[in-house]
């Protein structure tokens, strides 16, 4: 039954990319409630502005969308590999 | 009735049309029916693969309900709709290569096919589909409510016709179409989307004199619109991350998003979807519920949410291109809609009826059938919007959360661990329905998190619990 030693090895490159989002989901977390809760937690009237919005958002949302966008980006350029999907002379 | 804001509309409703129409000679042509029908014979690209997760993805509460709490609550709401990027990248990522190579060995067409072939189990084939249908139908039905409503106040139409020309422009190219129509139209409506929000945030930010002086005006308001918790200071950290499991992490268990991430044509074409899908979800989700904040100081005093996005739009913008813009809402609410038909359609048919009649039906047979229950589904639909029955709008509430918390393990253990059984797959399914309705029910903010957290933990344990404990004893039997 165990076939263990016979893994695909497409599906190795599909773990490991599994795995890359995991790790890309939890930066983008923790970007986001670092922003967001470090820098907006003091009282209103002390908060720094950035091109009109509260510094805590402007880092928090806007420039944690223009570097999740760069870093997915970047993984699918230089660590995401192209596989076939069809089994090999199975095409129709 | 104002004909400069309709125009827009109905050029944006006859293009729709004529996709149905170009779709459909293709599932004419198309050597296997059923996977034309329901899947566009897996071929699509990378720009119209992320364009259909997004649309599908974003609904009406992208457009109406979300902008309208970010009027309400302010930037703490978009703080919270951040989360949402995580979808852009996150599904595609995690199904992935593995989902579209198994689901083709498989020759998977649905999702509960996946399930099938995997797990072996006919439970698991009753239990998917039957939650599919039942709470797919519900959300459907409040998304045809959301439209018709947006139609009536736009047009000044009554509600009943309203519905008639929202049922009939989405049935159309849908029952003719199928997958193909869906994915392409959703192309069109994502566009329209991203072009929207551009245009009405640039349109804002205009009429409110610059970013500096909107903020101010809030701030002189009240200034806990500019904190992270909310006009009222309700909305707790915890609270607002527990987002990121509903509208982040668990929309890999949605069937209507799953199911695109087999649809793709080779692996090119997801590395494009991943960047595109996450820069428009990105816009869309950021755009929109800002603009939502910054209505409050363009026209304030509006109590019902829904009508924060229609008002700024009509107040700061030539009624030409409000009616431009007014059509991204529309967009999103069809391109949900018209997935959600295509995936109770193929439950029924491919799941059930294919599934579990003995002899196989004829191609020709099996496409009369198909588009007649499409076409009668969307036909219940229309009945059941005409007067929404109390159910209708219970089940819609938990629709969301429920399906993750039924079919996100089943799905990752599925892919990724080996040992994963059948029997696992049902307990995961069971618990995670019954403790999502409860929770939801008796205690629906727990430690204060998001009502669907407890329930994916528990189907988490369920699962791994289930599948130790009977797959010990196979291998004793054995």
């Amino acid at each position: 039954m165990k076939k263990k030693s016979v893994e695909d090895p497409r599906f190795r490159v599909a773990k490991r990319e599994a795995w890359i989002g995991v790790v890309l989901v939890l930066f983008n977390f923790i970007w986001w409630y670092g922003f967001a809760y470090g820098l907006g937690d003091g009282p209103v009237e002390e908060y720094n502005f950035i091109f009109g919005l509260p510094a805590w958002f402007f880092y928090s949302c806007v420039v944690g969308l223009i570097v999740m966008v760069v870093l997915v980006y970047i993984t699918v350029k230089f660590f995401f590999k192209e596989v076939p999907f069809e089994e090999e002379g199975d095409r129709s | 009735m104002n004909w400069t804001v309709i125009w827009p509309l109905l050029i944006f409703l006859a293009l729709i049309f004529f996709i149905g129409i170009y779709a459909s000679r293709h599932v004419q042509r198309a050597p296997s029916f059923v996977q034309e029908y329901f899947l566009g014979s897996r071929e699509l690209g990378g720009f119209l693969l992320a364009m259909t997760m997004a649309a599908t993805y974003g609904s009406a509460s992208s457009f109406l309900s979300g902008p309208g709490a970010a009027y309400n609550y302010g930037l703490a709401w978009v703080l919270l709709s951040m989360s949402q990027v995580a979808t852009g990248y996150f599904v595609l990522m995690i199904l992935g290569k593995k989902f579209a190579i198994m689901a083709r060995e498989y020759k998977a067409v649905t999702l509960v096919d996946f399930l099938f072939a995997r797990y072996k189990s006919q439970t698991v084939v009753v239990l998917a589909a039957i939650s599919i249908v039942i709470f797919l139908f519900a959300s459907m039905t409040a998304q045809w409510i959301g439209g018709a409503r947006l139609i009536e106040s736009i047009t000044g139409l009554s509600y009943t016709l309203a519905l008639i020309i929202f049922a009939v422009s989405v049935l159309v190219y849908v029952v003719i179409g199928g997958f193909r129509a869906v994915a392409i139209t959703d192309m069109v409506q994502g566009l329209i989307m991203v072009g929207g929000t551009v245009i009405l945030f640039l349109a804002a930010l205009k009429a409110g004199g610059g970013m500096e002086s909107i903020m101010t005006t809030l701030y002189d308001e009240n200034p806990n619109l500019l904190s992270p918790y909310g006009s009222d200071l309700s909305l707790t950290s915890v609270y607002v991350s527990s987002f990121w499991i509903l509208v982040g992490i668990g929309v890999i268990g949605l069937p209507q998003v799953a199911i695109r991430a087999m649809s793709y044509k080779n692996a090119k074409a997801m590395h494009r979807a991943l960047v595109i899908g996450t820069i428009v979800v990105g816009v869309i989700m950021l755009g929109m519920h800002l603009i939502g904040v910054m209505a409050r100081a363009i026209v304030p005093g509006i109590t019902v949410g829904d009508k924060v996005m229609p008002e700024l739009a009509m107040t700061v913008m030539p009624d030409w291109l409000a009616g431009i813009v007014l059509a991204a809402p529309m967009a999103a609410i069809m391109s949900t809609v018209d997935s959600l038909l295509l995936i109770v359609s193929s439950a029924i048919i491919k799941d059930l009826y294919l599934h579990f009649s003995k002899k196989p039906a004829k191609e020709e047979r099996l496409k009369k059938m198909s588009l007649a229950v499409t076409a009668v589904i969307g036909v219940v639909v229309f009945i059941v919007a005409l007067q929404p029955p109390n159910l209708i709008i219970w089940l819609n509430l938990f629709s969301f959360g429920g399906l993750e918390a039924v079919f996100i393990w089943p799905i990752v253990f599925g892919l990724y661990w080996r040992r994963a059984n059948g029997r696992g797959a049902v307990a995961s399914m069971v618990a995670g329905m019954v403790s999502y309705i409860l929770f939801h029910s008796f205690y629906p903010t727990p430690f204060g998190l998001h009502t669907v957290v407890l329930p994916i933990i528990i189907s988490f344990f369920m699962f791994v619990a289930v599948t130790l404990a009977t797959s010990r004893s196979s291998l004793e039997r054995a």
